[in-house]
């Protein structure tokens, strides 16, 4: 069973859908015994970095997710969420993240070329930069939707694909146990939900 | 590089599929559910739904027809139709919409897309603006009524406040499946630095193609009668696109 991870942030009717869709167990829940007894954990997350890792803090949730990694538990955080498991964002500010990857989170605006739109918003081809098992069976430029201004950086250790938008862009990353993609593949057709099966199937 | 969108619309009133313009007319035989699915297999990038309810009732229906569409398609989808309010944003992304588009209510409600834009973020607010040539300047329509408003000026007071799409639907060529409105749309992408998604006037492939061409700033271009009457077909238009050298999403 997996846990979607409800901290009052976002919707998540989309990911527990494209989880059904795959046939897969998925629970929202903010409690901590459902959590502490899923095989699998998915932190989703829109909006602000400050907000959502604030709410993640006074609600413990984000000691949870710690914890429960600790013990060798698959963990996947998708677009922000996935954002949330460095060190920390510059996003309006300097904002702690939750610490289980190296690296931190910057903001488009200032790196890319001027003359690109920020968001980055749409389908775009991943570049696969390393062998990995989240994005199994995906091909080299294989399209996914993105929407995000902000992306991680310093994180050689766990990047595993990157997407090109005037520069190479941290689109997906993979630890142990630990998995993140920065679009959305629950947005990302069938390859996307190739990807939500990929975590699935991790033992 | 990021792809170019091909983005079909859906006027949905009764949970059936209205042709473009005013509404009025001649109930599409799909389903709207059914011309989704096709439209996702044949490789459209995005979906946009219009609300057209007229009644409590019928808005129900049409919010658990979106349910059923978010179970069953997994591409982004913008909804729109009667937004004028913060709860009208919450309803929508409460049954799987992952954007809104306002439009009348952008208008009659000055201060919304800000509202919205800092409680849902700039990604979740999309502005769709019907705009027409009056007197050789580019005016807002509301309901297909001139509100005299200057659409340029609008357009870019509303990005300012938080509007992180915009939808230009042109009624010098809605309808008219003449080719999109390219003055108009060249004349916003000069204006604005959030993406541009083209409305109104597509009738063949070509079309697109002169649309991309011409305003490589141009990020989506959006179509409803000529993909439901199957006047242009998405999956030959992405090999046409892409045959011409165009950058969108197609089968690897």
């Amino acid at each position: 069973m997996i846990a979607v991870i409800d901290y009052g942030v976002g919707n998540l009717f989309s990911i527990q859908s494209s989880f059904e869709k795959i046939g897969a167990e998925v629970v929202i829940t903010s409690d901590k015994k459902i959590i502490e007894n899923a095989d699998r954990i998915m932190l989703p997350g829109v909006g602000a970095y400050a907000d959502a890792a604030a709410k993640l803090r006074a609600s413990g949730l984000g000691e949870i997710v710690k914890t429960e990694m600790k013990k060798g538990k698959p963990i996947m955080g998708i677009c922000l969420g996935m954002q949330l498991l460095f060190e920390k964002s510059y996003e309006y500010g300097e904002h702690e993240g939750l610490g289980i990857l190296k690296g931190e989170v910057i903001p488009m605006k200032g790196y890319i070329d001027k003359g690109l739109k920020v968001p980055h918003i749409g389908w775009n081809g991943l570049r696969i930069e390393r062998e990995n098992r989240l994005l199994k069976g995906c091909k080299e430029g294989e399209y996914v939707y993105f929407v995000h201004s902000y992306f991680a950086t310093n994180c050689t250790d766990s990047r595993i694909a990157s997407v090109e938008y005037g520069k190479g862009l941290t689109a997906a990353v993979e630890k142990d146990n630990v998995f993140g993609c920065q679009f959305h593949p629950e947005k990302s057709g069938e390859v996307g939900l190739r990807i939500l099966q990929n975590f699935c199937n991790i033992r | 590089m990021i792809t170019k969108r091909i983005i079909p619309c859906l006027n949905v009133r009764n949970e059936k599929v209205l042709p473009a313009g005013t509404g009025e007319g001649a109930f599409h035989a799909q389903s709207p559910i059914e011309l989704a699915l096709k439209y996702v297999e044949q490789g459209a990038d995005e979906l946009l739904f219009y609300d057209l309810s007229t009644s409590a009732e019928d808005r129900k229906a049409f919010m658990k027809m979106m349910q059923m569409v978010t179970r069953s398609v997994f591409i982004p989808l913008t909804v729109g139709g009667g937004i004028t309010k913060l709860s009208d944003f919450e309803r929508i992304l409460a049954c799987g919409g992952d954007k809104v588009s306002v439009k009348a209510g952008a208008v009659k409600y000055p201060h919304l897309v800000e509202e919205a834009a800092k409680k849902y973020g700039d990604q979740c607010v999309v502005l769709t603006t019907d705009v027409k040539m009056v007197k050789g300047a580019y005016h807002v329509f509301v309901h297909g009524q001139d509100t005299g408003l200057d659409a340029i000026e609008f357009i870019r007071r509303s990005v300012g406040n938080g509007a992180g799409e915009v939808v230009v639907n042109s009624l010098n060529t809605c309808g008219g499946k003449g080719g999109f409105d390219l003055p108009l749309m060249r004349k916003i992408c000069e204006e604005v630095t959030v993406p541009v998604i083209a409305s109104g006037g597509a009738g063949t492939q070509e079309d697109f193609a002169r649309l991309f061409q011409s305003i490589p700033k141009i990020d989506a271009a959006l179509a409803s009668t000529a993909f439901h009457f199957e006047d242009v077909k998405i999956d030959e238009l992405k090999n046409y696109l892409h045959a011409k050298g165009l950058n969108v999403r197609h089968k690897l």
